[in-house]
C-alpha cells in the first residue's frame, strides 16, 4: 500500500513536471523561432530597424520605430483612463455597495470582459470615433488647444480613439482582479481601523496598501491586453505608420500591422520584418511585465517593512 | 488511495498520448488527394476577395450538376493565392492583379492565368448636399492622395464639377491597409497617367503613401465603413461593395476625355478596348483602356492554374469546371456587378483551357459536354 502510494506520488508528481516544464519549452520555443525566422531584416538593417521611421513595403525599407511608439502610447493612454476608472468600479463594490447593487454591477462588468474584440471594434466605429469628432475632441480642442497633443484635424479616427478603445476593453480586467484582491484583505483590518476612528476613507486607503501587489499585478495583466489588442484597435486607430505629436491623428500598433499584414507578407524581407516587429513586442511585453513584478515585490517589502516596524 | 492512483495512471496515459502527437510529427492535415476512387472529388482554392461572391455562387451552382465534385474556395487575399500556388497548397490560386514575371519564375512548372470576370474599383465619398456624382480625373484622385489637394473646394476639384457646392474642408483621404489586389488596380490606374504619383507611391499592392496623408484599413469592409461614417472622407473600393451599401460612386475621367460611371457595360467596354492587345499568356492590365465609354479602372480577375497537372483526374475536374465558369457561369456575373468576359477573351481562354495537360495527355477530350 505504501509502495504504490509513493510511486503514485512520484508519478503524478512527474506529470506535473512535465506539464509544468511545457510552458517554458514553449516560450523558448517562441523566441527561438521568431528570432530565427526574423534574422533577415536583424542582419540587413540591425539597430536600424528599432530607430528607422519609415516603413515602406514596397521599397523594401523597414523601420519600426512609428509601431513600437503607437503600441506604447496608445497602451499608455488606455492605462491613465482605465486604471483610476477601474480602482473606483472594485472600491465601490466591495467596500460601499451593498450586496443588491454590487452583485448586478459586478456582473456587468464581467460581461463587458467576454465581448469579442471586433465588436469592440465596430462599436468604436459606428459610436466612439463620430462621439470623439462630434464632441469630445472640439471640447479638448477649446479648452486645452495650446498643447499639441490636441491640435491638428478631428477626424474620429486615431490615436486617442485606439486609447479609450482599449481603455474600455481592459478596464473589465482590472476591475475584476482588483475586486478579488480587495476581497481576501481580512475584514478584521477594516474592522480595526474603523474602532480605531478611521472615516470610510482612511480605512480604504488601509485596505488599498495592503492590497498593491495585486492592485498592481491587476494593472500589469491589463496593460499586457492593451498591447497586444489588434482588431477592434486595428478599426479605430488609423493605421498610418507616422509619429505625430497630437492625438488627434492617425497611429499604428504592432499587433494592428500584424493583423493586417500578415496573411498577405509574401515577400521574404518583408515576412521577416513583421516577425520581427512580433519579437518586439513580445520583448516590450516581456520587460513591462519584468518591471512590473520588480515594483510590486519592492512594494510588498516596503509594506512589510513598515508593518513589521 | 485506490482512486487517487486511477487518476494519476489517467492523467498519465493522457500526458503520453498528448506528448506523442507533439512528437510524432505526422502531418495531421494535408490536401486531399481526391484520388482514392471514392466519394466526391475535392479541389481546393484561394486567393483574392474580390471574385469571392461569383466564386461562391458559381461552386454552388456547379455543385448541382456536378454533384461528385466539391470546391472550397478561401478569400485569402491575392497575394497569399499567388504564395499557396506556389508552394502547391491548393489545386488553383486566384489573383486580382497578374503575377509579377519575378514571382512566376518561382513556379516549378508553368502556371496559367485564366482570367474569369471582370472588375471594376470605384471611388466613394462622404459628402453631405452632393447629390450628383462626383466628377473626378487621374490627376485631382492623385492630388487627392498625395497630400497636393487638401480642401475639397480646391479650385481643381471645383472646376469638373461647376454645380457640387463642395464645402471649405479638409479632405481625408483612406487606403487599404492591408496588401490588396484593389490597391494595385487602383494604384496603376494612377501611376499610368500621373508622373507624380508614380514617383513617390508607386504602382503595387501595398504602395509607399505618402507619410500624413490619410488613413488605412484593413479590407474593403474597412475602408467603406470608415468612409461611410467620417464626413469629408474618400476611398476605393470594389464596385460590389459600394452597390451593396448605396455608397455614392464618382464618374471618372478616361483618356478619351469622358467622364464615365463604373456600370458593367463601362467596364466591359474597357476589356473589349483593350482585348486586341491581350498577350498570349493573358496577363493585361485594362486600367485606362481605350475607348469612349471605358471604365479606367477596371481590370480581370485570375484563377492560377497549374499547365502539368500531377493529377489527372483533379486536373481534368478543375479544367472542366473552369470551362463551365467561363461560359455558363458567365450568366450569374451581372448580378453580382461583375462584369463577363468578352467573346474573344473566352476564346483565348478555351484555348489555355484545352492546352491543360496530365502527363502529357490533354484532359478536355470533348469541353462542353
Amino acid at each position: 500500500m505504501a509502495k504504490t502510494g509513493t510511486f503514485a506520488d512520484s508519478l503524478f508528481k512527474g506529470i506535473l513536471t512535465v506539464f509544468a516544464g511545457t510552458i517554458i519549452l514553449v516560450v523558448i520555443a517562441m523566441i527561438v523561432m521568431m528570432f530565427w525566422n526574423s534574422l533577415p531584416t536583424i542582419k540587413e538593417f540591425g539597430l536600424g530597424f528599432l530607430i528607422g521611421s519609415d516603413w515602406q513595403p514596397a521599397s523594401d525599407v523597414y523601420g519600426a520605430l512609428p509601431f513600437i511608439y503607437g503600441t506604447i502610447v496608445s497602451s499608455v493612454i488606455a492605462l491613465i483612463l482605465a486604471v483610476p476608472v477601474s480602482l473606483g468600479i472594485a472600491i465601490f463594490l466591495v467596500e460601499q455597495a451593498p450586496r443588491s447593487i454590487a452583485s448586478p454591477i459586478a456582473f456587468m462588468v464581467e460581461l463587458l470582459a467576454a465581448i469579442p474584440s471586433v465588436v469592440y471594434g465596430l462599436w468604436g466605429i459606428f459610436v466612439l470615433a463620430p462621439f470623439i469628432r462630434n464632441y469630445l475632441g472640439p471640447f479638448l480642442q477649446d479648452y486645452l488647444g495650446w498643447l499639441p497633443l490636441f491640435q491638428g484635424r478631428l477626424t474620429g479616427i486615431g490615436m486617442l480613439t485606439g486609447g479609450v478603445i482599449m481603455a474600455i476593453m481592459v478596464t473589465p480586467i482590472i476591475t475584476a482582479v482588483v475586486r478579488d484582491v480587495l476581497e481576501v484583505v481580512p475584514t478584521s483590518q477594516r474592522d480595526a481601523a474603523l474602532a480605531l476612528g478611521a472615516t470610510k476613507w482612511e480605512t480604504t486607503l488601509i485596505v488599498l496598501e495592503n492590497a498593491s501587489s495585486g492592485i498592481a499585478g491587476a494593472v500589469v495583466l491589463g496593460l499586457g491586453r492593451a498591447l497586444g489588442e489588434t482588431m477592434a484597435v486595428t478599426m479605430v486607430i488609423g493605421n498610418a505608420p507616422q509619429i505625430s505629436a497630437s492625438l488627434f491623428e492617425p497611429a499604428y500598433t504592432i499587433a494592428s500591422v500584424l493583423a493586417a499584414n500578415f496573411a498577405e507578407a509574401t515577400d521574404r524581407l518583408y515576412l521577416s520584418a513583421l516577425i520581427e516587429m512580433g519579437l518586439v513586442l513580445f520583448l516590450v511585453t516581456f520587460v513591462v511585465n519584468a518591471a512590473a513584478k520588480v515594483l510590486v515585490m519592492g512594494v510588498a517589502k516596503g509594506t512589510n517593512a513598515a508593518r513589521q516596524a | 488511495m485506490n482512486k487517487i492512483r486511477n487518476i494519476s495512471v489517467l492523467a498519465a496515459i493522457v500526458a503520453f498520448v498528448m506528448i506523442g502527437f507533439a512528437c510524432s510529427g505526422a502531418p495531421l492535415s494535408g490536401t486531399s488527394d481526391g484520388g482514392d476512387g471514392s466519394g466526391a472529388m475535392r479541389l481546393q482554392g484561394s486567393g483574392a476577395s474580390f471574385p469571392k461572391p461569383i466564386y461562391e455562387k458559381w461552386v454552388n451552382e456547379y455543385q448541382k450538376v456536378h454533384p461528385d465534385v466539391r470546391i472550397d474556395y478561401q478569400s485569402t487575399g491575392s497575394g497569399a493565392g499567388q504564395k499557396a500556388i506556389l508552394s502547391r497548397t491548393v489545386d488553383f490560386g486566384a489573383s486580382d492583379d497578374p503575377m509579377k514575371d519575378e514571382d512566376l519564375a518561382k513556379a516549378d512548372s508553368e502556371l496559367m492565368h485564366i482570367p474569369t470576370v471582370l472588375g471594376a474599383v470605384v471611388m466613394t465619398y462622404n459628402l453631405d448636399g452632393v447629390d450628383k456624382p462626383l466628377r473626378l480625373t487621374a490627376e485631382n484622385i492623385a492630388g487627392i492622395y498625395l497630400g497636393e489637394i487638401k480642401k475639397w473646394n480646391d479650385p481643381k476639384l471645383t472646376a469638373d464639377n461647376p454645380d457640387a457646392n463642395l464645402p471649405d474642408e479638409d479632405i481625408f483621404p483612406v487606403y487599404r491597409a492591408d496588401s490588396s489586389g484593389t490597391t494595385a488596380v487602383f494604384t496603376d490606374f494612377l501611376a499610368a497617367r500621373v508622373p507624380a504619383f508614380k514617383d513617390k507611391v508607386g504602382a503595387s499592392k501595398q504602395p509607399n503613401w505618402v507619410e500624413g496623408v490619410g488613413s488605412g484599413q484593413p479590407r474593403n469592409d474597412g475602408v467603406m465603413g470608415l468612409v461611410k461614417q467620417t464626413p469629408f472622407s474618400i476611398g476605393y473600393v470594389e464596385i460590389a461593395f459600394a452597390k451593396a451599401n448605396n455608397l455614392p460612386t464618382a464618374l471618372i475621367k478616361n483618356p478619351a476625355g469622358n467622364f464615365v460611371e463604373a456600370t458593367i457595360e463601362n467596364v466591359s467596354a474597357a476589356a473589349a478596348g483593350s482585348a486586341a492587345k491581350m498577350p498570349a499568356d493573358l496577363r493585361i492590365s485594362i486600367t485606362n483602356a481605350d475607348g469612349e465609354n471605358s471604365y479606367p479602372i477596371s481590370s480581370y480577375t485570375y484563377i492560377l492554374v497549374y499547365k502539368d497537372q500531377k493529377d489527372a483526374r483533379k486536373g481534368k475536374a478543375l479544367a472542366e469546371f473552369l470551362w463551365w465558369a467561363v461560359h455558363d457561369g458567365s450568366q450569374f456575373a451581372k448580378d453580382l456587378h461583375y462584369a463577363p468576359l468578352p467573346q474573344e477573351v473566352v476564346g483565348k481562354v478555351e484555348e489555355k483551357l484545352k492546352s491543360i495537360t496530365s502527363g502529357g495527355n490533354s484532359l478536355l477530350e470533348n469541353p462542353g459536354k
